[in-house]
């Protein structure tokens, strides 16, 4: 492609060639938008429909880990807008730092989304032929890491709730098939980002990004303020059902 | 050159401090939507849930994305990507609320719901 210094050759201006990319992301991200709109609402009839499982499973799941999860890709945000800045105004050595600190936050969401994870492994809750929303008041030795005060007033909750809801274990299973499929596709979402990031480290090592041209690193940012806002709704959607006492 | 005439309004640079004080405001919003969400306010928790959600998306989509100083025709395709969401949820939801099959019985949205005060498990 015909190239003069930063611009290419289809465009008359810098600032044309800079409103073209970040037009077509933002289209990008309409797709996106569109794509897990359609994820939640279906999530929300079904937490309508079935407001008890939904409920049960939603205190089933970590609050305090999901709030971390929830200031970690925060920061990570901050700290990508900060590598935008870098890039804009020529910090060509603070670049690779933000871009740094911006992978090193990622890497702990997926560490916390690990931990979280292994535990619902671990407590039967991940949807399949072992799912059991009752696993853990029944075999109380197999879930130390709940206190047993939180056990017995898990007990009398889902007594509560089986009640009410004659197929408990089957709508609760489709609450954790929505959380792991939400939560899991954000987190594919994140890996596609994490890879992104490092080709952006690789670049701005090399010197690549400059006040004229820092498109890739613009556009990245958007993709990854993205994942952040999905994981804006998600946190409340999917942690925050029904949580008062 | 072309490029140096074109670079001094290229575009807006949004100053660290601005970053730091949105950044702040997510922070806070965060630990409110926890702390609200912990109290009872009947219905109204999942309003205040995505009331406060809707704030911290506005602020990461107008500042951290920039698009409160993108051109025009770029606000627009944001606005209308929202404005489908909008009638994506609109329309499906008003449906499911509404709904009544052959035997005259309602889609049983929000029915028989059992409110559970939970244990919380960390």
């Amino acid at each position: 492609m015909h190239r003069t210094g930063a611009l290419y050759g289809q465009f008359e201006t810098l600032e044309q060639q800079k409103d073209t990319a970040t037009l077509g992301m933002w289209i990008f991200l309409v797709t996106e938008v569109m794509f897990f709109g359609g994820i939640m609402l279906a999530y929300t009839i079904n937490r309508h429909t079935y407001f008890t499982a939904f409920a049960m499973g939603s205190s089933m799941i970590s609050l305090p880990l999901g709030t971390t999860n929830t200031i970690v890709l925060l920061a990570s945000s901050f700290t990508m807008a900060m590598g935008v800045w870098s890039a804009q105004t020529g910090k060509k050595k603070l670049l690779p730092i933000f871009l740094t600190l911006t992978i090193i936050l990622g890497f702990a969401f997926f560490y916390v989304k690990y931990v979280e994870y292994s535990q619902k492994f671990h407590h039967h809750l991940v949807p399949g032929k072992t799912f059991d929303v009752n696993y853990c008041v029944n075999n109380p030795s197999k879930c130390e890491d709940i206190s047993p005060a939180d056990l017995d007033k898990e007990r009398e909750e889902l007594q509560r709730a089986n009640a009410a809801d004659p197929n408990l274990n089957s709508h609760a299973q489709l609450y954790f098939s929505a959380y792991f499929g939400m939560t899991g596709l954000h987190a594919l979402h994140m890996i596609i980002g994490a890879g992104l990031l490092f080709w952006l480290l690789h670049g701005s090592l090399k010197g690549l990004y400059t006040p004229q041209w820092n498109t890739p690193v613009d556009i990245v940012g958007l993709y990854w303020h993205f994942v952040d806002i999905v994981w804006i709704y998600l946190f409340p959607l999917l942690y925050l059902i029904d949580r008062h006492r | 050159m072309a490029e140096q005439e074109h670079t001094e309004h290229s575009e807006h640079i949004v100053p660290p401090w601005l970053y730091m004080v949105i950044i702040g405001t997510l922070m806070a919003l965060t630990i409110l939507t926890v702390v609200a969400a912990l109290q009872d306010l009947g219905r109204f928790n999942i309003v205040v849930a995505l009331a406060i959600a809707t704030t911290k998306a506005t602020l990461v989509v107008l500042f951290f994305m920039h698009a409160k100083y993108v051109p025009k025709r770029t606000q627009l395709v944001i606005i209308s990507g929202i404005f489908w969401l909008a009638l994506l949820l609109f329309m499906t939801l008003s449906d499911y609320v509404s709904r009544v099959d052959y035997r005259g019985v309602r889609y049983p949205m929000s029915q028989n719901a059992v409110h559970i005060s939970p244990s919380h498990r960390s």
